[in-house]
């Protein structure tokens, strides 16, 4: 590569021609660039006032003893004065070795971790055989297309309502099985049985989204790629092999990512599937959210601190994940 | 072409009537043998079946007259009605859920939109400095969890005496809406081609009448698709609606529905009618642009 000459190209990292001073730079940077950040100007106050400032309240948050007692209220025309006080670290502290640390955190992060890993991956293969198959010449593919993508058109608290119907105790799942003489597991009991429930669900409604945005990458690959491979002699298998999946790169490395950070953060279907009463099965958001409101007092300085774990724990993998797609030579999509 | 080359399913059929000439058919690219051709149609069903099975079972369960007709259904064939859905869109708030819903919706969409969209021709558009951690920004307020926000915005939104009001339930919805949309249109305005920005400006325009003349009015299916994509995301939330609106006239569907288990003695039947009134009009728009927000999702990842 040659190094870039003109700024506007944006790679610049590497280039080692002396840099003017800071105060020109600014006013050189103000005038060749001044109507892009007017551009950007609303998302970055958008940005600015919901989130970071949120985000930075929040962290102030972890490092006191917020609770609902002792935070600032009003009832009726009386003002409360908030009391909450400093601690520092402690609550991370508490959070990540203190005494039961192992119940309340890391019990729940390795079952977020496998959570994740569990429902991305089933997410992605059965999204990529579906999409795969569905992109071949089918009588009523379209239809079937139509078909498979409802359970992503529905709102999820409206399936999650349904998935309770069926695994209810007495449930249409369970009298199905109880019909066909095999075992009739508490689905909405019993720990295990919890946590497959709320894969399943999950899986249910997360495939959709990947199988249409892997159909789409499949969709893009050149046509005659896979002429050229067959006047080779591939075999069907090397084709997928050397074609599809290499075609596919691109769109499955920001899928899979994007379906990581939102499995991880996934809310609504162990909230809707449970509410309060699966300690064992909550994720580390819904558990967050637990101690923050679905407690009382409520827990406002432990909340925010899973909270900021939880973020921690996403940057830092997303850092890894864009460092090896950069190690191989791709680009996330973004 | 040749002729081995030609569509699927026509010949196939048609030599149906030569047997003789079959043996010696060449399969061509894209054909296959009815084997793999049945198990990709079996497949396929079954997939189908179980993406409609749970939605369906909905729909047929609100048909039931009583509240604990799920656990018998199969007594629900002979006593079919419509009585539940009258008896939610007369006895319950379901019109005011409806009103703060799309109030809400409505509301994140067109401010998520609006301030979203130059944004997104800015990063598709112009290199300046920043602008790969503006992308990761934008990135990371995808990872933010409910957890992390909530508990300040709440605060927040009690100072600001707004809670329990659509105005701060939208604000809170613009804060995930906003950077996925700028994402999204990202992507879709890489898909119009550079020439036309270049012919605007050769012509005189500056960059903001580029945008405003030129590539707004061509980018409308992608606003729509950025539109689409905040209204289903902020009617379906469920956390921060839960928090934070608090009288019963003023929740979102997502929330009403829940209140039905504690108010209403569990009634099951009623529930599931609710359910589908809400789903049916939100699934027939979706399947109105689905094609579209594939594309749009999808746009900055196949170009690769």
């Amino acid at each position: 590569m040659t190094v870039a000459i003109d700024r506007a190209t944006g790679k610049r990292r590497g280039d080692r021609t002396p840099r003017p001073g800071l105060g020109r730079r600014l006013k050189d940077g103000y005038q060749k660039h001044w109507y892009a950040y007017a551009m950007i100007a609303p998302v970055a106050v958008v940005i600015g006032v919901l989130v970071l400032y949120p985000l930075g309240y929040g962290l102030y948050l972890t490092l006191t003893d917020a609770n609902s007692l002792n935070t600032g209220r009003t009832i009726g025309v009386n003002e409360i004065e908030a009391t909450y006080k400093f601690v520092g670290l402690d609550n991370y502290a508490d959070i990540l070795w203190g005494p039961t640390a192992y119940d309340r955190f890391w019990s729940h992060f390795i079952w977020t971790i496998v959570w994740t890993a569990v429902c991305v991956g089933l997410h992605f293969f059965i999204g990529l055989g579906l999409a795969l198959l569905l992109n071949q010449k089918l009588r009523g593919r379209t239809l079937y297309r139509l078909i498979l993508v409802l359970p992503w058109a529905v709102p999820t608290f409206v399936t999650v309502f349904g998935w309770r119907f069926m695994l209810a105790d007495a449930g249409i799942v369970n009298s199905a099985l109880d019909w066909l003489h095999l075992p009739t597991p508490a689905w909405l009991e019993d720990t295990f049985w919890q946590r497959f429930s709320a894969i399943m669900v999950n899986t249910w409604c997360g495939v959709p989204f990947m199988m249409v945005s892997l159909l789409g990458g499949l969709q893009s690959i050149d046509n005659s790629l896979y002429e050229a491979a067959e006047m080779d002699g591939a075999s069907a298998w090397q084709r997928f092999r050397y074609v599809t999946l290499p075609g596919l790169r691109s769109v499955s490395s920001t899928v899979v990512l994007l379906g990581i950070i939102w499995t991880f953060n996934q809310f609504a279907v162990i909230f809707l599937l449970f509410g309060n009463t699966a300690p064992e099965a909550q994720i580390l958001v819904t558990w967050a959210y637990q101690l923050g409101f679905g407690q009382q007092p409520r827990d406002f300085a432990q909340s925010a601190a899973y909270g900021i774990l939880l973020l921690a724990i996403l940057i830092v993998f997303t850092s890894f994940y864009r460092r090896w797609l950069n190690r191989n030579e791709q680009q996330l999509a973004i | 072409m040749s002729t081995t080359t030609a569509p699927a399913n026509a010949p196939a059929e048609q030599t149906g009537t030569a047997p003789a000439a079959r043996p010696r058919k060449v399969r061509g690219r894209g054909e296959r043998s009815r084997a793999a051709s049945l198990a990709s149609h079996g497949i396929l069903t079954v997939a189908s079946l179980i993406a409609l099975f749970p939605v369906a079972w909905l729909v047929y369960l609100s048909l039931g007259p009583d509240k604990d007709d799920y656990l018998h259904p199969g007594g629900i064939w002979s006593k079919m009605t419509l009585d539940n859905y009258a008896f939610v869109l007369q006895h319950t708030n379901f019109f005011d859920w409806l009103k703060s819903s799309l109030i809400v919706s409505l509301g994140t969409t067109v401010i998520g939109v609006m301030v979203a969209a130059t944004t997104g021709y800015a990063v598709s558009r112009m290199r300046f400095p920043g602008y790969r951690k503006l992308m990761w920004v934008l990135l990371v307020t995808q990872m933010f969890p409910i957890a992390v926000l909530i508990v300040p915005m709440y605060q927040i939104l009690s100072e600001l005496q707004l809670v329990d009001s659509y105005l701060g339930l939208v604000l809170v919805y613009c804060s995930t809406a906003v950077p996925y949309c700028a994402w999204l249109l990202k992507g879709y305005f890489d898909t119009i081609p550079f020439e036309i920005d270049e012919a605007g400006r050769v012509d005189g325009l500056s960059p903001f009448g580029t945008f405003f003349r030129l590539i707004l009015p061509l980018a409308r299916p992608g606003l729509a698709v950025a539109g689409f994509y905040s209204f289903i995301t902020a009617f379906g939330e469920v956390a921060f609606a839960s928090t934070f609106m608090l009288s019963d006239t003023k929740y979102t569907f997502a929330v009403g529905l829940q209140s039905f288990v504690s108010e209403h003695d569990a009634q099951r039947h009623l529930m599931a009618a609710t359910a589908v009134l809400v789903a049916i009009p939100v699934s027939a728009f979706f399947y109105l642009v689905q094609k579209n927000l594939v594309t749009g999702l999808t746009a900055g990842g196949t170009k690769g």
